[in-house]
């Protein structure tokens, strides 16, 4: 597919408007931090140790951040490579979330391997489920997507308030937070000294499987077909337009789920308010960036990882805050979507 | 009576609650009504908060509203320049014009109150009795013992009709949002009209934010509106793109959010998180009742 | 009242128009005459002040007050607004100050003035297709527009709405106004302009009086040459490929006997808009359903709108043609062998567009469709179903679009075939058929156009004998 795509358009096309993109990002963010009085290069150099100065920036703060930015990414490209626009894998993560602590919680007896794996399956399912009143909503009313997978988000997050304060409080009950999940239900590490976990080989293998669906399989054929005309892939193609849409959003769910899964078991370990930093939104630039193309994602992962993990070091160290990021990722989502009108 | 005072309790909880949500859906249906949906009124209703709490620092509350409408403008300017003059994806757009806000407003509000945030003693909007009116049995305690900015609501519902139903301008909203290639066939200039709606619609979000923080919460904390645009998009539907439904679903969705107080008086064992997303699973509730049933702008989201 | 002299436009490399003069009296019909393509709808864009041209000059004749009369374009599209209201509309384009009641009074003063039968307040939505197109012109009117451009407004009409719309514009020039009529009906022009100018390619061929033109002189000036028609097909009735249920006759006799259509056979089915026709053609194609309708054998539907029914313009020509087979209901896909099929039949059929990885939107329409027919056509299907399969099309990409529907029917397909202009349905048809309001009527082949018409009007046929 990339090889065909350059083929086809030319490395401006394929690259330009992420390069152009990112450029105007990190521009628009000095001139501002500038504007507010802080010191723009020791700001952006805290940026740059935090996200890849040293070891543990990469193994421990970049590479684990990049993980749910990935899955959340690929998350979006299933839906949006149908036509569908999913806002609320913020909903979704915790949705995975909170069912990967409870069922992390119980799982204690089992095998790693098969604790693991419920672990996340239970993410997975809970994120399908959690899409299960959006794709209904657009099925019987033909209510946008758009909207309801951005409410139920606020549901989720007084999910997660009630549940650690209920349900899944600590058993001392001091905190507003879960016990930690079973030492069996954990992801394990990559290496010895870095928070580094397996997520990242699972997210890349998830990653792999999706570029060889979309490209090579009748399914993906038919998924980017509604995405792309879906007049024509019901009228000439035979296809069931609202159907196949329906499928891909039930998979983006379960694939933000997991993405609350993988986070608790390889990350957190336990269930808290604010567990994602708004990793479902930003995920949205992720994919973008990356073209709705797996591959692409997976560099798109790695630098927004990078940025989230710059941010927090840009905080402590310059003391600007770390939401001053997400003026990045709006920058980056807005030259994009302006350069893709202008290319089209 | 003891019901009494607090059926009134919580009838005017609801007008308070439900102000800004007027606000932002009513600035939200002049947008639709052009054919846009414009998901950074979150974020320009957010940054109006900001501004608000600034200006009123600064020079009171009235110079609180003004910076608020003046920052919502500016950040509907930024929405309107890519969605209607580079013709970019309107769900991208308003989801980025949100995320930037929410940075921006974080960023600045750290500079400006600290770390420990914007304080309470900021000057705020308060409540002012209607000479007569509020004498009214129970309406009047409920409607018309309220900020002053509620005041400018109740105002701007029949304006809103008589603009977008009886004026020229109204008339070319409508033919624009119905479908633009048709309303520039016949001499509108599309683009004019839905910068209009779309600036007007940012001012209205500003106006929302100031509510909040100058009329109801009286400070200013990161990410203080909540979802709160986005339920104004629901209240949209619900109202039916028509001025007085909209605001009577924003009512609803006031009652909604104030039966949190209610329940603070009573002593239910339902947990208060049930509160919390009551509004939210009210507004996906009204979507599913109302989509379809009334007809929506045709143009609604489409980039030409 | 209206003089274009001497105009030239292009759009990046293509000339669409190159030095055109066109002037209209006052009092004067004047038909401007042209196939699609050849820059009528340029040329009035730039009469109306839409466009600019490149050269030339465009200039109006001044009223009594010294002011430049108004010129108003009517499109060949409608333009009116289905969820607003008549007067509504008609506020909206004449840019009247005056809305609801107020509008709504004007515009009935403006209506009754006019002698039509449209009610202010009514929803356009409402309306059949011909009061739209009354509409339309009011819209235009309504402005105090001296000129009419009026741009195909025959297209979507049955003759006997033609012959009113006709005379309303013959009423229009008595009153002093002028008229250009863009049309590529030779018989309407003739019929009601006092001058014709015929276009070809962006240039003038042929321009003069009514009375100094024929139908060979304009014909040939259009096409640039005589198109030989084709010759009578040979019929051989084959098996019966689809039946359709009394519930789809017109004829009310309890023992109807549904109709059948043969594989070779070309039936026609002439309808205006909204009679039925989309859906019948639609569930005989398999992309509907409605009761009633039996098919024997593999189907292929064209349908009327290539660029977002039968393609998907960011597609490439590779993966539009998967889109339209069996292969993409497979589990996996092999693009090699997918590419070497769309390049066999870009090369079969003469498909220019370089490469088959471009992308369809790249395409011209007529090589568009082309794509889109052989794809219909590559397997051989026994019922082939194409709505308007020429619509937008030149006379020589159309006449190739034909041959291949009767080359089709030659090789024993049953090809169902409807066109919304009604010349193309009996050019093509061994059997004509008529739609009104869901029911069909058949006609022999050789009944006359104005007959045909009236059918389709639902106005009783006299059949002879």
């Amino acid at each position: 597919m990339t090889t065909m795509l350059l083929h086809r358009v030319g490395v401006w096309r394929a690259f330009g408007p992420a390069a152009l993109a990112l450029l105007t990002g990190l521009l628009l963010l000095s001139a501002f931090l500038t504007l507010a009085g802080y010191d723009t290069m020791t700001a952006l150099a805290a940026l740059w140790d935090g996200a890849a100065g040293s070891r543990y920036a990469i193994f421990s703060a970049t590479l684990v951040r990049a993980i749910p930015l990935l899955l959340l990414g690929l998350a979006f490209a299933v839906g949006a490579r149908a036509g569908g626009f999913n806002i609320g894998m913020e909903g979704q993560f915790a949705a995975g979330a909170i069912a990967a602590t409870w069922s992390g919680l119980l799982v204690g007896d089992l095998p790693p391997p098969v604790a693991v794996t419920v672990v996340l399956l239970s993410g997975g399912l809970a994120g399908a489920a959690w899409m299960l009143v959006p794709v209904a909503m657009r099925l019987r009313f033909g209510v946008t997507e758009v909207i309801t997978t951005l409410l139920l988000n606020f549901v989720a997050e007084a999910t997660v308030s009630w549940m650690v304060a209920g349900p899944l409080q600590e058993a001392s009950g001091g905190y507003p937070q879960s016990d930690p999940v079973a030492v069996a239900a954990r992801l394990p590490r990559l290496l010895p000294d870095a928070r580094l976990h397996a997520g990242l080989l699972l997210a890349l293998l998830l990653a792999a499987l999706l570029w060889v669906a979309f490209r090579r399989t009748g399914w993906g054929f038919r998924l980017r077909a509604v995405g792309a005309g879906p007049t024509a892939a019901s009228t000439v193609g035979g296809i069931a337009p609202l159907r196949v849409l329906a499928g891909a959003l039930i998979l983006s769910g379960a694939l933000a789920g997991l993405g609350g899964a993988v986070e608790v078991s390889g990350v957190s370990f336990a269930l808290y308010q604010q567990l994602s930093p708004g990793y479902g939104f930003t995920a949205i630039a992720v994919a973008l960036l990356g073209r709705l193309h797996p591959g692409g994602i997976v560099l798109a992962a790695l630098f927004f990882g990078g940025l989230e993990a710059g941010a927090g070091a840009m905080q402590r160290d310059a003391g600007v805050p770390a939401v001053a990021v997400q003026v990045v990722q709006a920058v980056v989502l807005l030259t994009l979507v302006i350069l893709a009108r202008r290319t089209r | 009576m003891i019901d009494l005072e607090l059926a009134v309790a919580f009838g005017a909880a609801t007008v308070r609650v439900a102000t800004p949500l007027a606000f932002a859906a009513l600035g939200e249906t002049l947008v639709q009504r052009s054919g846009i949906i414009n998901l950074g009124i979150e974020g320009a209703m957010l940054a109006g908060a900001l501004g608000a709490a600034v200006g009123a620092m600064i020079g009171g509350p009235l110079a609180g509203v003004m910076v608020a409408s003046l920052v919502g403008v500016v950040v509907a300017t930024v929405f309107a320049a890519v969605v209607v003059s580079a013709r970019a994806d309107q769900i991208i757009t308003g989801t980025a014009v949100t995320l930037g806000s929410i940075g921006l407003t974080g960023v600045v509000a750290r500079q400006y109150f600290g770390s420990g945030g914007a304080g309470l003693d900021l000057p705020t909007l308060a409540p002012m009795a209607i000479p007569g009116l509020a004498k009214l049995p129970l309406v009047g305690p409920v409607f018309f013992v309220q900020s002053p900015i509620t005041y400018l609501v109740y105002c701007l519902i029949p304006i809103l009709a008589w603009l977008l139903f009886g004026t020229r301008f109204g008339l070319q909203l409508r033919a624009t949002g119905e479908s633009a290639p048709s309303a520039r066939a016949m001499g509108v200039r599309t683009a004019r009209v839905q910068w209009i709606a779309i600036l007007l619609g940012g001012l209205l979000a500003g106006l929302a934010g100031a509510t909040l923080v100058l009329a109801q919460v009286g400070t200013f904390t990161e990410k203080m509106t909540a979802g709160r645009g986005f339920i104004a998009i629901a209240i949209v539907v619900l109202g039916r793109w028509q001025p007085w439904g909209v605001a009577s679903a924003a009512l609803l969705f006031g009652g909604a959010t104030a039966l949190q107080y209610l329940f603070q008086a009573s002593d239910s064992r339902i947990p208060y998180q049930f509160f919390l997303a009551l509004p939210y699973l009210l507004a996906l509730a009204a979507l599913a009742l109302a989509y379809g049933r009334a007809r929506s702008p045709a143009g609604l989201g489409k980039v030409e | 009242m209206l003089t274009l002299s001497r105009i030239s436009k292009r759009f990046g490399a293509t000339i669409a128009l190159d030095d055109v003069s066109l002037d209209v009296a006052a009092g004067e019909v004047h038909a401007l005459l042209g196939e699609n393509g050849a820059g009528k709808s340029t040329l009035m864009a730039i009469a109306a002040g839409l466009l600019r041209p490149d050269h030339g000059t465009v200039q109006h004749a001044t009223d009594a007050s010294g002011a430049a009369i108004r010129v108003a374009l009517v499109h060949q599209h409608f333009t009116a607004i289905p969820a607003l209201s008549v007067a509504e509309n008609v506020a909206l384009a004449a840019h009247w100050r005056e809305t609801g009641w107020r509008a709504e009074q004007r515009a009935a003063e403006l209506i009754a003035r006019l002698g039509l039968p449209l009610d202010p307040a009514a929803r356009v939505e409402s309306l059949p297709v011909q009061l739209r197109q009354r509409l339309e012109i009011v819209k235009a009117l309504a402005t105090d527009a001296r000129v009419l451009l009026l741009d195909e407004p025959t297209a979507v009409l049955a003759p006997r709405e033609v012959t009113g719309l006709l005379t309303m514009v013959r009423e229009f020039a008595a009153r002093g106004g002028a008229v250009v009529l863009i049309t590529h009906k030779l018989t309407e022009a003739i019929a009601v302009a006092d001058r014709i100018t015929v276009l070809r390619r962006g240039t003038v061929t042929l321009t003069g009086a009514v009375a100094d033109v024929t139908v060979t002189s304009l014909s040939r000036a259009m096409i640039g040459g005589d198109l030989t028609s084709a010759l009578p097909r040979q019929v051989r009735g084959g098996d019966v490929r689809v039946t359709l249920d009394p519930v789809w006759s017109a004829d009310p006799s309890a023992d109807a006997r549904p109709l059948a259509f043969r594989a070779g056979e070309i039936v026609g089915i002439a309808a205006i808009d909204g009679n039925g026709q989309r859906s019948l053609l639609r569930t005989i194609g398999g992309v509907a359903s409605a009761p009633g309708v039996t098919v024997n054998g593999p189907v292929k539907f064209i349908p009327e709108d290539r660029t977002t029914e039968a393609l998907i313009g960011d597609f490439t020509l590779v993966e539009n043609l998967l889109l339209g087979t069996p292969a993409a209901r497979r589990h996996w896909i092999d693009w090699r062998a997918a590419r070497a099929d769309t390049a066999a039949l870009m090369d079969a059929w003469d498909v220019r567009a370089g490469d088959p990885d471009v992308p369809a939107a790249a395409l011209s329409g007529g090589n568009q469709q082309k794509f889109v027919m052989a794809r219909a056509l590559a397997d051989s299907p026994a019922v082939i179903v194409a709505e308007d399969p020429t619509r937008g099309l030149d006379v020589k990409a159309s006449a190739a679009i034909h041959a291949r529907l009767r080359a089709a029917a030659d090789g024993g397909a049953a090809v169902i075939v409807h066109a919304a202009d009604l010349d193309e349905v009996r050019a093509l048809a061994d059997r004509l058929l008529v739609m009104v309001a869901g029911r069909l009527t058949e006609l022999p082949r050789d009944t006359p156009r104005d007959l045909v018409g009236d059918a389709m009007l639902g106005l009783a046929v006299g059949t002879p004998g």
